[in-house]
């Protein structure tokens, strides 16, 4: 079906020009000089960008919610009939705008980022296949589709974690985060098979009409939601598999915005949402986001605590502000928890290429410790900086503030503990951040023989863009205490069916967030106390320190005991298979099957002499046998 | 055409059925035991017409013309062969200045 909308089919065009970008720098990359790679790889997603816009105003004028265009039919076998098709609704456009948006500042930051680099070309093509992929998984009509892109997007990350493949700990890392992955994708794609048991289909429209006449708490669903979830948690890097994320930091740090930051590490948070109806239908899925996601909040903000690599602390506070959007998830507020996914998407973006600048300046620095007094050098990162940490802190009137405080608000709805529980975890949020932004900012450069320098305007201007969106973006989703209407929570409400209501009365929420804003302000003092005050750096890794302290600098000792439990079992069982298992079995057996196919050959060569009237009578009397052997039977 | 048909239909089926059988085992015996290659290749062409001329035979006495067309297509593959036959022993001649077949024993591993 065609949508009526007009002009709807140009949102082809959408991953299609990321897709053609990719083919003309990936298939050229070897004629591309200076910025060509890049000029043609921003234009690309930058197009889509305009494209989405334009979508999105035309789908906001027809008198329709969403609309299907089909490409064509992919897999038509038996009663099964998959069309490769996209759906454009609310969800889906508003993350394409996200992607493509976001991308379009990212890719033209890259730019500057990674001039001079021998593999320039090669790392836009990679990132134009990554958007691509990106879109494929938001704009797909089915399951199916939405998992190319998924898989798409594993791949694109995999090939930029080990982007600068000399450094063999960068493809351990690129490997880890596959491999990860790859455990959620086999629950994902579990899911995705009962789902076609159950429903004979994998279209969203079909499986979400038959869904809606179902019981609550029936287990088929259960059983769907839990395996989707499954793929969501490897793939939004939640507990138990979230150990990958801050090791993907290897990547250049344009890589790290885009895809471990602001797109793909929301893919799980836009499945999740997506299948909104599913979820609905199952309360204990939803409980178990709850504590997945409030787990993962506050874990990951406590390891950030200790963290002195200014790349891997932002990593943990993605993990952190993953498991309040899983946390909203798990309270039903789906379309709160896409609300994060945006404001998340231009604070977060808006940090890590502000730390990208700071490290290109230092010469490839990025250790906190040894920054410091950047604030003067570099007043663009500083004052971008600042707007995306009070941002992520939650501090009003950011962009940041309104997402998350929405989330704590419904908390507080549903149970007092969690909301608890999630105003501690802003609190780490907070301190952490001014933390990192006290110690690269302020006081003296520690950092000697390095002439730290603004970065060029190619970088800093969509750090500006990005910092506007930060300051200002909470306002596409203002709550009617300040005298909004919620807009983008209704805009979302034809994609995604929210189970709680969004209003609450004012009184509470005044109380709720001038207590947030007090404590967090306590928070801010305390951390300038200690860190600008009394100027304390955080002691080196070998120094000597508290036996908490110790366990939080190392990560909980989390990959250890990844290593221990999993890693070491299986290299055992790995070498057990190849020393014993093939060695002594399966390799005399493949031998043997060869050896005996060389003595066969001995034999029968020896019929083959070249003498041609001893062919002419093997043919005769073969014709003659079987004449005879035909005539008796 | 209708005379003709009734022509051939005097001599009996059996007899024509005999002469193709010694005309084809004389091809045969001909092809195992002669050990000159231009005498093979006629020996081989001598097996073709008699199984010629037995299609023909029983074309005639089903009175169905199908039987004469897979005659001429015989024809011209058996023309084909002969090309493709003789120039092999052209370069025979050439390469061992003999027509013995066997001489052409390289064929082997």
């Amino acid at each position: 079906m065609v949508g009526t909308i007009p002009y709807i089919n140009l949102a082809l065009l959408v991953p299609a020009l990321p897709l053609l970008g990719f083919l003309v720098t990936g298939l050229g990359y070897k004629r591309f000089r200076h910025n060509q790679a890049g000029i043609i790889a921003s234009t690309a997603v930058g197009l889509s960008f305009l494209i989405s816009v334009l979508l999105f105003f035309v789908l906001r004028n027809s008198n329709q919610d969403a609309a299907t265009i089909t490409l064509f039919n992919w897999i038509s076998v038996g009663k099964m009939n998959i069309p490769f098709a996209f759906l454009i609704d609310h969800l889906s456009l508003t993350m394409t705008l996200i992607i493509t948006g976001v991308g379009t500042l990212i890719h033209i930051y890259s730019i500057g980022y990674m001039h001079g680099d021998d593999r320039v070309n090669s790392f836009f093509a990679q990132m134009n296949l990554f958007t691509f992929s990106m879109l494929l998984l938001v704009m797909g009509a089915n399951y199916l589709i939405l998992f190319i892109g998924w898989e798409g997007v594993g791949l694109c990350s995999y090939l930029l974690i080990g982007f600068w493949f000399k450094n063999p700990a960068y493809n351990y890392a690129a490997r880890k985060a596959f491999v990860m992955n790859r455990i959620g994708d086999l629950g994902f794609i579990l899911g995705i098979i009962l789902l076609f048991f159950t429903f004979h289909s994998v279209s969203f429209s079909e499986i979400f009409t038959q869904a809606s006449v179902l019981q609550v708490g029936t287990p088929v669903i259960t059983a769907i939601a839990l395996l989707l979830l499954i793929g969501a948690v490897g793939k939004s890097a939640q507990i138990p598999l979230f150990t990958w994320l801050p090791d993907a930091m290897a990547g250049p740090t344009p890589v790290s915005a885009l895809i471990h930051a602001a797109t793909m590490v929301t893919a799980g948070i836009y499945v999740i949402a997506r299948s909104s109806i599913l979820y609905n239908l199952s309360p204990f899925t939803l409980n178990v986001i709850i504590v997945l996601g409030l787990g993962t909040a506050i874990f990951a903000a406590i390891i950030g605590l200790k963290q002195n690599d200014i790349k891997k602390v932002l990593a943990y506070s993605t993990v952190s502000q993953l498991g309040y959007m899983f946390l909203a998830l798990g309270l039903g507020a789906y379309s709160t928890a896409v609300f994060h996914v945006t404001t998340h998407a231009f604070f977060k973006a808006l940090l890590f290429l502000g730390a990208g600048s700071i490290i290109h300046a230092l010469g490839g620095e990025q250790d906190i410790r040894k920054m410091g007094g950047l604030r003067k050098k570099m007043p663009v990162t500083y004052w971008t900086f600042l707007a995306a940490t009070l941002a992520i802190s939650g501090i009003p009137p950011f962009s940041g503030f309104f997402s998350k405080d929405m989330i704590l608000v419904k908390a507080f709805e549903q149970n007092i503990l969690i909301y608890v529980l999630a105003l501690f975890g802003a609190l780490l949020t907070c301190f952490y951040m001014f933390r990192l932004f006290y110690l690269v900012f302020y006081g003296e450069q520690r950092l000697a023989n390095v002439n730290a320098h603004e970065s060029p305007r190619v970088m800093t201007i969509p750090l500006i863009i990005l910092g506007f969106l930060s300051v200002f973006g909470g306002f596409l989703n203002l709550p009617s205490l300040f005298g909004g209407n919620l807009s983008f929570n209704q805009f979302m409400q034809s994609a995604v069916s929210s189970k709680i209501s969004d209003e609450i009365s004012h009184g509470t929420e005044i109380v709720l967030i001038l207590l947030s804003i007090s404590v967090l302000g306590l928070v801010i003092w305390y951390a300038y106390r200690i860190f600008i005050r009394k100027a304390i750096i955080p002691p080196g890794d070998s120094e000597p320190m508290s036996a908490i302290a110790r366990l939080v600098t190392n990560k909980f000792y989390i990959d250890e005991i990844y290593a221990f439990v999993f890693e070491k079992p299986f290299g055992s069982l790995s070498n057990f298979l190849f020393k014993t298992v093939e060695t002594n079995i399966l390799n005399p057996i493949v031998d043997s099957i060869g050896e005996l196919t060389d003595i066969m050959g001995t034999l029968t060569r020896r019929l083959q002499r070249g003498n041609m009237s001893f062919y002419f009578f093997a043919m005769v009397a073969g014709i003659l046998l079987f004449i005879i052997f035909t005539l008796t039977i | 055409m209708k005379d003709l048909s009734t022509a051939i239909q005097l001599i009996p089926l059996e007899h024509y059925i005999i002469l193709c059988i010694a005309l084809f085992s004389i091809g045969l015996m001909g092809v195992l035991f002669r050990r000159n290659t231009i005498a093979i290749l006629m020996c081989i062409e001598l097996m073709f017409n008699s199984v010629n001329l037995l299609v023909a035979a029983f074309s005639a006495y089903h009175s169905d013309p199908s039987g004469q067309v897979f005659v001429f297509f015989v024809m011209i593959v058996a023309a084909a062969e002969v090309a493709v036959g003789l120039s092999i022993l052209v370069m025979m001649k050439r390469n061992v200045n003999s027509v013995d077949i066997n001489l052409l024993n390289r064929l082997k591993w």
